[in-house]
């Protein structure tokens, strides 16, 4: 069910729709292992200076890359200048013109700034880059983004690490109606409800990097979150049932001793 | 000749490539980014560019991250 629904993505198709980070894992074997038991086929990585005293190992040898696609993101950057800069950057590293594109507007909560970001992404997608701009749950940027040519748009779903969860569905549901561009949620999943929330609204997958990271057992909780997203997925092209305020017996009364 | 290198001072001999760098520091050029005083270069370009004296040279990778963490790499 979940092979014939790919995550259709900047031309190419995904078996996974849950994308994962490699930051503020314990160690890089745990961090290996997470990926594998998230089923992940997308792992994020920051674009950073080589270390020149060589006291850690290269993340690299931890991420098979004919498993794995690299997304390069702008982690840090806080003006559109910065992240053109990283992004170009993170294709010379990379040789792969995605990405994950971050303009940040504020050191507390990491929202983005946005109008550098549709800047940014506009600036970026003429230069031939896939764009996938993290943003904040707002329709107007959304659309914004989608004109000026990304290739998804991923809003939060509360601040970055805060594990807060979606704490707007509604404002996801508004953005899910009115782009064309695959809706992503990026941020602020804390547990694999999170996650299945999202995919329940009808994204068409989830990022994450602290909720499976700084989990107390990462690997555990990359596999739960692996089936909150497909189940998830799955209840969304299921159909829910609407809400009601009163009963609806599910058992005939017919058939009753009177 | 000096340069500074991920912002550290050190010397290079005269005639020292963007590769002969690389090598010095023993780092594969398979996965590294190179800025020279503030433009990146393509890797085609490495063993033909020639560092001068003052030059600053910046060498990036893939770090781990997700999303939002870590200070700017520079």
């Amino acid at each position: 069910m979940v092979t014939q629904d790919p995550l259709r993505l900047g031309g190419r198709e995904f078996r996974s729709r849950l994308i994962v980070g490699t930051g503020k894992y314990p160690d890089n074997a745990t961090m290996q292992r997470a990926h594998e038991a998230s089923g992940a086929q997308i792992v994020t990585v920051a674009v950073r200076r080589v270390n020149l005293d060589r006291t850690q190992e290269s993340l690299l040898n931890y991420i098979d890359e004919s498993r794995y696609t690299l997304l390069p993101n702008t982690a840090a950057c806080y003006t559109a200048e910065d992240a053109i800069r990283y992004a170009r950057l993170g294709r010379e590293v990379g040789l792969s013109n995605w990405v994950k594109l971050e303009v940040i507007g504020d050191e507390k909560t990491l929202y983005p700034d946005t109008e550098g970001l549709v800047e940014a992404t506009r600036v970026l997608v003429k230069e031939g880059f896939v764009v996938l701009p993290y943003t904040n749950d707002d329709v107007v940027v959304a659309k914004k983004l989608e004109d000026a040519g990304a290739a998804a748009v991923m809003p939060l779903g509360a601040p970055i690490g805060s594990g807060l969860g979606i704490r707007n569905p509604y404002n996801i549901r508004i953005i899910l109606e009115a782009v064309k561009i695959p809706v992503i949620v990026d941020a602020g999943v804390g547990t694999a409800s999170d996650a299945a929330i999202a995919m329940e609204l009808g994204c068409e997958g989830v990022l994450m990097n602290t909720a499976i990271a700084g989990a107390q057992d990462p690997v555990a909780m990359a596999t739960a979150m692996r089936y909150a997203v497909e189940a998830g997925r799955l209840a969304y092209l299921a159909g829910r049932i609407p809400k009601k305020l009163y009963a609806t017996a599910s058992s005939p009364l017919e058939g009753m001793i009177a | 000749m000096q340069l500074k290198v991920n912002g550290r001072m050190q010397q290079g001999r005269e005639g020292l490539s963007v590769t002969g760098l690389l090598d010095d520091l023993k780092i594969h050029p398979q996965r590294v980014a190179v800025q020279l005083n503030g433009t990146i270069l393509k890797r085609e370009r490495f063993p033909e560019v020639v560092l001068k004296d003052g030059d600053t040279v910046e060498i990036i990778t893939f770090m781990a991250g997700g999303a939002g963490e870590g200070g700017a790499a520079w």
